[in-house]
């Protein structure tokens, strides 16, 4: 095991800028289309990441995990190799397609692998002796693999989805992974500008898990607090960044615990608690509940999250909204940006377009997935 | 003079927006515009820019004596610590608008987002004043410390939603809001009180509703329809004695 620290107190405070779209329907949109929303918003970065999640990319190999592996040395790549060798069947294994450009010098090595997890005896003994998940596993090798071997990171590890993010313009790593070569019916995307940790390529957004991606704008100052919660649970913290905990929270929350993609938000970002008092009494119940039982879930400081499974978009903001959040319908789009030019730059004209209300979770699910 | 900003970069836009009102140009119009940030930022001529299209953050700020009309809706920090002139937005706008503004006017039409008039101010006859045709996020006069706000709630794309948010003129300690039809008195901070228009309220009230409505073209008969309530702050030092209590 690699020596970690046990607390690193380091933030993300941002002017950073994201967008995101669902279909509906799932009609698939090439990557174009979410490399030109970004664009618009260049300077809300400034070069140290930029990054994408992607939804429906891989259709023919929808059954399988899809592992986006980052390598910054041979040995990593290695041993990385050897471990999912033992534990898994890999029916593809190829480098991620990546172009050489100007912008993005000495990037790590990509990687990416289609692949089952074999019926070894730790797999037989985990789901028929200790209750847990196919996912479960899925989580737990990709905390192993982050945690124990040293310069490899699972960037995502979904199926039929993939994330691309690295150091520099997010137009540039778009260009630099060939992102309109691919499609999806689901598009995140973000700008980076890191001010309290690294520009590294792991600490760019999107941040992963499973299928889970999150993209976010600001800073979460409860973070130590909900990496002590989450370790509690398994979930260990490698990516030096704040909010790599969201998207371990919202696994726990909805995987784990069940709750619905709402209940979720409002655990993350509850009302306060002057409002609950002047609810009627079921609602006031449930939110005080959710309140007692998840405070250490809840997300202290200003943020803006974009937040995107297979089966839909959810953006959501801090409970006095400090961070800004625009969304818009078109026929059976969603779009979700910081700034309304970047969704009309995309959509000129959308049939509806507001600002949601702080804590109050936008949930745009792809139809027949619910 | 006409500019197409289509895919142009802000600093290009700004620049020649900058020369052409050196140049002694009067009236500019802007077509294509999408995202630029800072357009007419401390313009000090009596410039005219119209803008089609949605123009970026920090409009109009700084600005002293220009006008800009946006005949698209607009987005955030909208005439942060502007001095004189207008902004007249067709559409709605944003979050944090008229952040520490010292004068001038900005007129908008539909809704608008959080922290809406944040810390504007006044001194002698400079008299900013904001209004909104729609409705407002939370924060709404937020630290205001002078000049005036008007909300109007009748302009909106949302008529589920309600007029305005919650910790209205939170930390306000000059200054005044109006607001057509009354105020829902659970979300007023604690800072402010509600009260009826004296006969002085009544005729400036009238001269900035009257203003923009002609900006907008807009009946000021029918704004006047529903009586309009004032909300100003119970004090002028509402934290004096918050860390460290003043000897009296």
């Amino acid at each position: 095991m690699k020596p970690q620290p046990t607390h690193i107190f380091e933030k993300d405070i941002s002017n950073c800028g994201l967008t995101g779209f669902v279909s509906k329907k799932g009609k698939r949109v090439e990557g174009a289309v979410i490399i030109k929303s970004i664009s618009l918003m260049h300077d809300r970065g400034n070069g140290l990441g930029g990054g994408f999640g992607a939804y429906g990319i891989y259709p023919d190999y929808s059954e399988f995990y899809a592992f986006h592996l980052m390598y910054e040395n041979a040995m990593a790549q290695q041993l990385t190799e050897e471990y999912l060798e033992a534990n898994f069947f890999i029916e593809q294994q190829e480098d991620i397609p990546t172009r050489h450009t100007k912008a993005i010098a000495n990037p790590p090595v990509f990687k990416r692998y289609f692949a089952a997890p074999l019926e070894t005896d730790e797999y037989r003994e985990a789901i028929e002796y200790q209750g847990l998940t196919v996912e479960d596993l899925i989580v737990r090798h990709v905390m192993a693999i982050n945690h124990e071997i040293d310069g490899a990171f699972v960037v995502s590890s979904g199926k039929n989805m993939g994330a691309f993010k690295g150091v520099g313009f997010p137009e540039d790593i778009a260009e630099f992974f060939r992102l309109e070569e691919y499609s999806g019916h689901i598009w995140t995307a973000h700008n980076r500008f890191p001010t309290n940790t690294p520009g590294w390529w792991g600490g760019a957004h999107p941040f992963t898990l499973l299928d889970w991606s999150i993209v976010h704008n600001g800073e979460i100052s409860s973070y130590g607090i909900n990496k002590r919660y989450l370790e509690m649970y398994g979930y260990l913290c490698t990516m030096l960044t704040d909010t790599e905990v969201v998207a371990y929270m919202l696994d726990l929350l909805i995987r784990k615990h069940g709750l619905s993609p709402d209940l979720a938000c409002t655990a993350l970002a509850p009302p306060f608690w002057s409002l609950i008092d002047q609810l009627p009494d079921n609602e006031r119940e449930l939110y005080t509940a959710i309140r007692q039982v998840y405070g250490s879930a809840l997300l202290n400081g200003p943020f803006a999250i974009l937040f995107a499974s297979n089966k839909g978009l959810i953006g959501l903001n801090d409970r006095v909204k400090l961070r800004p959040l625009v969304c818009a319908e078109y026929e059976d789009f969603v779009y979700m940006a910081s700034e309304e030019s970047a969704i009309r730059e995309i959509c000129p004209n959308p049939s509806r377009i507001w600002s949601p209300r702080g804590g109050e979770p936008v949930i745009a699910m792809v139809e027949g997935t619910a | 003079m006409k500019i197409d900003a289509q895919g142009m970069y802000y600093r290009d836009l700004n620049l020649k927006i900058r020369e052409a009102v050196a140049a002694g140009t009067e009236t500019i119009e802007l077509n294509n515009v999408n995202g630029q940030y800072f357009i007419g930022d401390g313009i000090n001529k009596p410039v005219t820019i119209t803008i089609n299209g949605v123009p970026g953050n920090d409009l109009g700020a700084f600005m002293n004596g220009a006008t800009i009309i946006v005949r698209e809706n607009a987005q955030d920090n909208i005439g942060n610590t502007m001095n004189a002139g207008k902004v007249v937005i067709h559409g709605h706008a944003g979050d944090v608008l008229g952040y520490g503004m010292r004068g001038g006017r900005i007129h908008i039409r539909k809704d608008v987002g959080y922290r809406v008039g944040i810390h504007m101010k006044s001194y002698q006859d400079n008299k900013p004043v904001l209004i909104a045709g729609g409705k407002a996020g939370d924060f709404f006069g937020e630290y205001m410390a002078g000049g005036v706000l008007i909300l109007l709630g009748m302009f909106t794309d949302d008529p589920s939603k309600a007029k305005h948010g919650y910790l209205f003129g939170t930390g306000m300690h000059g200054g005044v809001i109006y607001v057509r039809g009354g105020v829902d008195e659970s979300r007023l901070a604690k800072e402010v009180g509600v009260f009826d228009l004296d006969d002085s309220d009544r005729k400036d009230l009238e001269g900035y509703v009257k203003e923009y409505c002609r900006d907008l073209k807009l009946d000021a008969d029918e704004v006047f329809k529903e009586r309009f309530v004032k909300i100003v702050p119970r004090s002028k030092r509402p934290y004096g004695n918050m860390y460290c209590p003043m000897p009296k």
